[in-house]
């Protein structure tokens, strides 16, 4: 374990950027030590009132800086080569979401972050959310049984009205619904339940977008007969921030989680599960959520650092949010756009004819 | 210097914000779809001697506004209590246009200063504390002709400056607001200790601080302990927020914990009914008048 900090680098000064910056600046184990981006606007003004160095060509403040740690906060289409670069030059690397956005790309990244034995993580930060882990923990506990179908739902105000082009609506530099919100889904489900093996009947609608999607819809499929479904639209202003839903279906009950807080309705009495009652069970973020040194915006924001840099200081690769996760997502979504483009099923796929209730939970 | 009131009304339950339950958000966004339903509940606040009412900048502020200008017999002495900017506006447009875009969107662009501004002259020339003038008066334009007697900086923009360093900027926010409103400036904190070790080094003399409070400790950066020893010791002026933990704290014991103190001089609610206002009134009042003294407890 190292005892002195961890000396972090950041590269993208964007809305993700800011807040990562403001994260790692005040975590007692880390120190900043120098930021890019190429708007000169945010780095002059940066550096004038903070008096940290700040580059405008990321190779150059790479090789200047030498940091422990890179975190990459740009645009996804540029998250390869500036991941790469970092890499090569033996940093740990935290990329935010999606990793790239060709799946190929995040599997060879995820290949030489593991040959190189470096701290990697995606910023799929729903993971650090307290009432996803608490319906992870019980999943695992296995207390509604094995799962026969789920729904993976996010919604929110991102475009609501025919916006000009950035990288954000346009599917080619990494933006629209399904990088920008159906990948949280996606990765949500890879956490709680496992990659599907299969995709049907993807949707990818236009509403307001000239390039890119405003609404993904799908159904996901896995070998064991096991179904899911996923619905994500950036286009909901009846929100007022983004929210990410899953509903699990088991044989022993089911469990709906948020941001917030988990609902938990089991059908029998579980021995996994002290504490539990038959029929409904509520928990809240507000009694769930570890408390976090510096609170900006969500605690998962401050949690998801924290474990990067822990994870950075005693060298262990094995992040609760890897590249492989990442390219995991990447793969996926590459589905969806395969099959929302015709593409049949590759294999056929088995159909579960019957929910095994009173097998499943016998001990 | 302003005497803060014992309650201010708060209005996160207008804009269906709940750090409990999205069903919940969702009810109360609901049934305050209109500004009338909101102008009400605040009519009942003010019947019950509840004359502050701490406020985001959302547009629909602007309505309220609007009204109490054009009732000043039945919102005698009634006062606002601003807290810019809304994040949620400025997040969308930073996401939608990038910082420079949303920037410029947010200024004015009428005046001769303001056409410097549509032309980025100010962007240019890196002027922080010109933009974050120009950004305050388009946040207090609303409030024209109505008293604002302390105006709060957003938790979102206090703790982002705390966190990347840029402590300026709170000054730059104190000086304009006592200067150009007369007003005292207070700032809303998830990170009170953080916030008040600042204050103090930019010289900020027993500033208003609002931040949660609340016994079950959540969302109070640095502990519980930490804050009830701030509170006890520190020469500041704290308004208590999310006492009852967006409902995760019944309130009679949530309240009986924040009065316990004397130390905190208000404390910020939101409630959606005539019968809830008068409920967190009488408790409020039956609880500090019968407070034990704990502030000495707790420094030593």
């Amino acid at each position: 374990m190292r005892t002195d900090p961890i000396r972090v680098a950041l590269i993208g000064l964007g809305k993700m950027g800011l807040s990562h910056l403001a994260i790692v600046n005040t975590h007692p184990e880390a120190r900043l030590v120098a930021v890019c981006d190429s708007a000169s606007y945010v780095t002059e003004v940066l550096s004038r009132y903070t008096g940290l160095k700040a580059y405008g060509d990321y190779r150059r403040m790479l090789d200047e800086v030498r940091p422990d740690a890179v975190l990459v906060a740009t645009p996804p289409g540029t998250h390869a080569a500036i991941v790469q670069a970092a890499l090569e030059r033996n940093s740990h690397v935290y990329c935010e979401k999606p990793l790239c956005t060709d799946a190929a790309e995040s599997r060879r990244l995820a290949n030489l972050a593991q040959a190189k034995g470096l701290v990697n993580q995606v910023g799929y930060h729903y993971r650090f959310v307290a009432a996803f882990q608490e319906a992870k923990r019980l999943l695992d506990a296995g207390v509604i049984g094995p799962i026969h179908h789920f729904r993976a739902e996010a919604y929110g105000p991102v475009v609501v009205r025919p916006a000009g082009a950035t990288w954000r609506t346009s599917r080619a530099a990494g933006g629209g619904c399904l990088y920008d919100y159906a990948c949280h889904a996606i990765d949500m489900v890879h956490y709680l339940v496992g990659r599907p093996q299969g995709v049907a009947g993807t949707v990818l609608n236009r509403m307001f977008s000239e390039e890119a999607e405003d609404e993904v819809y799908a159904t996901l499929l896995y070998g064991d007969g096991k179904t899911g479904q996923l619905a994500a639209n950036w286009s909901d202003d009846s929100l007022r921030k983004m929210a990410l839903r899953v509903t699990l279906w088991g044989a022993n009950g089911r469990i709906y989680a948020d941001r917030q807080e988990v609902q938990l309705y089991l059908r029998k009495p579980v021995a996994e599960a002290r504490g539990l009652v038959p029929g409904w069970n509520v928990r809240y973020t507000t009694a769930l959520t570890p408390p976090v040194w510096f609170y900006l915006r969500g605690e998962e924001y401050s949690a998801q650092l924290d474990h990067f840099i822990q994870c950075a200081r005693r060298g262990s690769p094995d992040t609760l949010c890897s590249f492989r996760a990442g390219a995991e997502a990447d793969e996926v979504a590459a589905m969806l756009v395969k099959n929302a483009a015709g593409a049949p099923l590759d294999a056929p796929f088995p159909v579960r004819e019957r929910v095994p209730f009173s097998t499943a939970l016998e001990p | 210097m302003t005497v803060l009131p014992r309650l201010l009304f708060g209005d996160n339950q207008f804009f269906g914000v709940n750090h409990m339950s999205e069903e919940r958000a969702r009810a109360q966004a609901m049934r305050f779809a209109t500004t009338s339903s909101m102008i009400e509940v605040l009519g009942a606040a003010y019947d019950e001697g509840i004359k502050a009412f701490m406020c985001t900048t959302h547009e629909r502020i602007a309505e309220i506004c609007q009204h109490v200008r054009e009732h000043p017999r039945q919102f005698a002495d009634f006062q606002f209590y601003p807290c810019m900017p809304y994040g949620v506006k400025y997040a969308n447009a930073v996401t939608e246009h990038g910082i420079i875009g949303a920037l410029k969107r947010f200024l004015p662009q009428e005046g001769a200063f303001g056409a410097l501004v549509k032309g980025g002259f100010a962007v240019a020339t890196r002027d922080v504390k010109g933009l974050g003038e120009l950004l305050i008066d388009a946040e207090m334009k609303m409030f024209e002709g109505l008293s604002t007697p302390v105006i709060f900086l957003q938790n979102l923009v206090t703790d982002l400056l705390l966190g990347l360093g840029m402590h300026e900027g709170l000054r730059i926010f104190a000086e304009h607001v006592r200067c150009r409103y007369r007003a005292e400036p207070g700032f809303i904190t998830m990170n009170l200790p953080r916030c008040l070790d600042v204050l103090e080094a930019l010289g900020l003399d027993n500033p208003v601080v609002c931040a949660n409070i609340n016994k079950a400790g959540f969302r109070m950066c640095g502990g519980i302990g930490t804050y009830e020893r701030a509170i006890a010791t520190r020469r500041f002026q704290p308004i208590a927020m999310s006492v009852m933990a967006s409902g995760a704290i019944p309130p009679r014991e949530a309240l009986e914990y924040v009065c316990a103190q004397p130390g905190i001089r208000s404390i910020v609610f939101g409630a959606s009914s005539r019968a809830n206002i008068r409920e967190t009134r009488a408790l409020v009042q039956e609880l500090s008048r019968r407070a034990p003294r704990v502030a000495e407890a707790v420094a030593a």
